[in-house]
């Protein structure tokens, strides 16, 4: 933090980089940012945390030109600015990274940096220039690219370098990063963070947007909370904390630990060996993968998203077909898919919390009371006869899953799609954990999850687990597998690269084995 | 949350797009140099103005509202049925064998066996769409367009051939039974006090919709089926996690909704014509297809729209004759207006309506 003070002096003798003025933004009657003023020194670099919904996303929006703000003022660099669209921002010196990465996939890196600002009808020239540009600027800050490969061909951290990249060679001096961190493994976020330090220290300006904390702290100078379309505090990092932090997010002290104690093993119930899944082009994304969960323990599988994950979950739940074998309670279950379904799952007493809640765990236009009992409408506890279907009783179920698991609006005549995230991810908890199930099947139980909602659901989790139930658990967010999970597998590239006693391992030794380091080595 | 009242989704913004759809109308009607008043006038007192109009109003109706369900039925499981047409003339087939097999004592006998023999014919002309959807993935609207040719052509050959008449010239079936013909509405109305005209067509064949109303709307939102019909209508892949198999969804709600357009023979066949002819459906299966989408899809919506279609119809002939001016395809334009506006051009008026609720409301908090 010795920069830090060198960083104060420089704030006070220039205008600040980036100044908002009660900025406003409304859709429809959604209020998504009320009056906001911040102000950005100019060689820092700023967090902003919220949760989602919180308007973060919005604000930057607006400061990008892809929204226009329905009151306030932007200054950059001390002057006032409009910013009608992107090229006004990047007129004004503002480059975006954006979340989901803006390039063309089958493009060269080269191609793709020069994409809209060539200099001429011929694009040799510009090549030839932004080959000079690009490797100062890889050398300047660490931003190593081969400049001729194919983009689709880069890994994910790689791809999001070309983004910064392209923002610096449009001459950006001030840079937006929105949840930069959500596609990486630790090491590559660390890396992030040293560029992004480097950028600093060359006197760039860096706006950071995130949902976890440990990034503020760890990267940030000066970090402002947003709550609820408000800015509610701007705070020098170094003196705050993460609880603090917490509760200016939420409104509300908040535990950031989960409270749980030692694990009471019993009997393996889940047995996976050898599990082989090919998807739909015929590419193998399980590459024959073996585990146990044992009743009364957390199992949980880390790993950076789309290295088999979805494809474990999926096949376990019956969702998707593959070889090998699964065995429940020394029971072989059916991978072909042919006398096997969803509902044989369920009747086996496995129970699935999807990872893609809207596309799978909910049908959105469904009232909540007709989620409470999907996939399980089947249930004789839901027939009235023959015929029809009990919807008192299901109602009624539904009410009290919805009291029991705090969802609010305690209405199961809404639309599940206007529930917000947290609350419609414990619609779905509460149909899967209230069956009492044998195993189940969790898969990024807080994605997109506010932070109270947050605590209730690992609660939840851990209670299942004391019930003496087998929990196998699927996050991309390395903080919640090692403060929830008994145990942890690390995939890579459809193989299991290893496997730890939760207790036993930290986030650096995960971190390698989910770059695909191999178990010797890390 | 952030949407209109259901009331104003469901009534205001279709009767906007009416009175919306009659304005464009009316302006076509001024171009040729009639009163667009006065065509009003005379569609409304022919499709209302007497009990003979009334009876063809309601009668053109009750096939909307089988060929409607018909395409409700199906959309509610995302699958977009255009093959009404066909299934109901194949349908014509079916209930035309059943009655023609017996010499029927009494329609109250005839009549159960007919519907089955429409429903059946008209939902295995839907299965072969079906089966192909779900099995090998061909697109439904592309097989069931196809299949209005297919059935159409099939009815032509028959009719020409093996149950053509042999005492007329004409491509057409003999005579059904005395004893299979239905009550029409003069004759169940008059032990009644009430009299009603004689020549139109309506028959009981509109209790049989008001029947098939009751049972779609029961289907949807009280059995298992309906349930994981409209699961697997609103998201494919929820419903594969959740176990519902999308092959059987498929291919029963395809049935459902053949049956239903077959009902159509009913009508048309059983009730008014008394034999087989070519042709008999007339442009029905499609005009169900607005009147679904008109109703939301529900079957409270589709009766109503169904009743809508049937005075334009009905009140289009009449216009015909008493305004000679206006020829058969101006007619065709006006109710065609009617079908741009409440159907394809819906989010016209249903966006701005509901901008005008958020506004309020916002005003209001």
């Amino acid at each position: 933090m010795s920069e830090q003070s060198t960083k104060t002096g420089r704030q006070e003798t220039a205008a600040p980089a980036i100044e908002l003025i009660g900025i406003s933004k409304a859709f429809g009657p959604v209020q998504a940012n009320k009056d906001i003023s911040m102000s950005v020194a100019k060689g820092a670099i700023h967090g902003i945390v919220g949760e989602n919904g919180a308007g973060k996303s919005t604000l930057m929006s607006i400061l990008y030109g892809f929204y226009k703000a329905d009151a306030g003022e932007i200054f950059v660099n001390g002057v006032a600015t409009q910013i009608p669209d992107s090229q006004a921002a990047i007129k004004a010196g503002i480059g975006m990274v954006h979340q989901h990465f803006m390039l063309v996939e089958n493009f060269t890196v080269l191609e793709n940096i020069i994409l809209g600002v060539e200099d001429g009808a011929l694009i040799k020239p510009s090549l030839a220039k932004a080959r000079s540009v690009l490797l100062e600027l890889a050398h300047e800050y660490e931003l190593e690219v081969d400049p001729d490969e194919i983009v689709e061909n880069l890994s994910v951290g790689h791809q999001q370098r070309v983004e910064i990249l392209k923002a610096l060679y449009r001459q950006a001096d001030i840079l937006i990063l929105d949840e930069p961190t959500g596609v990486l493994t630790p090491t590559e976020a660390e890396h992030l963070f040293r560029i992004l330090r480097n950028l600093r220290d060359q006197g760039k300006t860096i706006i950071l947007i995130t949902h976890k904390l440990k990034e503020i702290m760890n990267a940030t100078d000066t970090v402002s909370v947003m709550r609820r379309g408000k800015m509610t505090a701007t705070v020098k990092t170094a003196e705050t904390s993460p609880p603090e932090l917490a509760e200016l997010m939420v409104g509300r002290k908040v535990l950031l630990q989960v409270d749980k104690s030692p694990p009471k093993l019993g009997e393996t119930v889940l047995e996976v060996s050898d599990l082989r899944v090919r998807n739909e082009f015929g590419v193998e994304r399980l590459k024959g993968i073996s585990f146990n969960v044992r009743a009364g323990e957390i199992l949980g599988i880390a790993g950076v998203a789309g290295n088999g994950q979805s494809e474990l979950l999926e096949v376990l739940g019956g969702i998707c077909t593959g070889t090998g074998s699964i065995k429940v309670h020394g029971d072989e279950l059916d991978l072909t898919g042919n006398h096997s379904d969803g509902q044989s799952r369920r009747a086996r007493g496995i129970a699935h919390v999807p990872e893609d809640r809207q596309r799978l765990g909910l049908i959105m236009d469904f009232m909540a009371w007709e989620n409470a009992c999907f996939g399980y409408h089947h249930d004789p506890k839901y027939q009235k006869n023959w015929l029809m279907m009990d919807n008192a009783a299901i109602l009624a179920d539904a009410a009290a899953k919805m009291e029991n698991f705090d969802i609010r609006p305690p209405n199961p005549r809404l639309l599940a799609q206007n529930f917000s995230g947290g609350n419609q991810q414990k619609i779905v908890l509460a149909r899967e954990i209230e069956r009492n199930p044998e195993i189940l099947l969790v898969g990024q139980p807080t994605r997109g999850v506010d932070i109270g909602a947050i605590e209730f659901i690992h609660k939840q989790i851990v209670a299942l687990r004391d019930a003496g139930k087998a929990i196998l658990l699927v996050s991309v967010e390395l903080d919640e597998i090692l403060s929830l999970t008994d145990r942890v597998a690390v995939m890579f590239d459809g193989n299991i690269q290893g496997e730890r006693v939760t207790a036993e391992t930290d986030e650096k030794e995960l971190g390698l084995m989910m770059a695909g380091a191999s178990e010797e080595a890390a | 949350m952030d949407k209109m009242p259901r009331w104003a989704d469901v009534f205001l913004v279709p009767f906007i797009n009416l009175v919306l759809a009659f304005l464009v109308a009316g302006l076509v009607v001024l171009a040729i140099g009639e009163n667009p008043l006065h065509a009003i006038y005379f569609m409304v007192k022919g499709a209302l103005g007497s009990t003979s109009g009334l009876g063809y109003t309601l009668y053109y109706a009750t096939n909307y509202i089988f060929t409607g369900l018909a395409v409700a039925v199906a959309f509610h499981a995302r699958l977009f049925n255009i093959g009404g047409e066909g299934q109901a003339a194949v349908a014509g087939l079916g209930a035309a064998i059943v009655l023609l097999a017996f010499d029927w004592p009494h329609w109250s006998l005839a009549l159960p066996f007919a519907v089955l023999g429409a429903g059946v014919f008209g939902a295995a002309w839907a299965f072969i769409p079906a089966y192909l959807q779900a099995k090998r993935g061909s697109h439904i609207v592309i097989t069931t367009i196809m299949f209005n040719f297919i059935g159409a052509a099939l009815m032509g050959y028959l009719l020409n051939g093996i149950l053509k008449s042999p005492h007329t010239q004409n491509a057409e079936s003999l005579p059904f039974p005395a004893g299979a013909h239905l009550p029409t509405a003069h004759e169940v109305l008059a032990p009644l006090g009430i009299a009603f005209s004689k020549s139109a067509p309506l028959n009981i064949s509109f209790l049989l919709a008001i029947a098939c109303t009751v049972l779609v709307w029961f289907l949807l939102w009280r059995t298992r089926l309906g349930y994981e019909i409209r699961a697997f209508g609103h998201s494919e892949s929820a419903a594969k996690y959740a176990g519902i198999p999308a092959v059987k969804i498929t291919i029963i709600t395809m049935l459902i909704s053949g049956a239903l357009a077959g009902m159509l023979s009913i009508n048309v066949v059983m009730g008014e014509q008394e034999h087989l002819i070519k042709e008999f459906v007339g442009g029905a299966g499609f005009v169900g297809i607005a009147v679904a989408l008109m109703g939301r899809s529900h079957p409270l919506g589709i009766v109503l729209a169904a009743l809508l279609f049937g005075m334009l119809t009905q009140g289009g002939f009449e216009l015909l004759w008493e305004m000679p001016t206006i020829s058969r395809e101006m007619v065709l334009v006006i109710q065609a207006l009617i079908i741009l506006f409440t159907g394809a051009l819906n989010n016209l008026v249903h966006d701005p309506v509901e901008r005008i609720f958020l506004r309020l409301r916002k005003r209001k908090s």
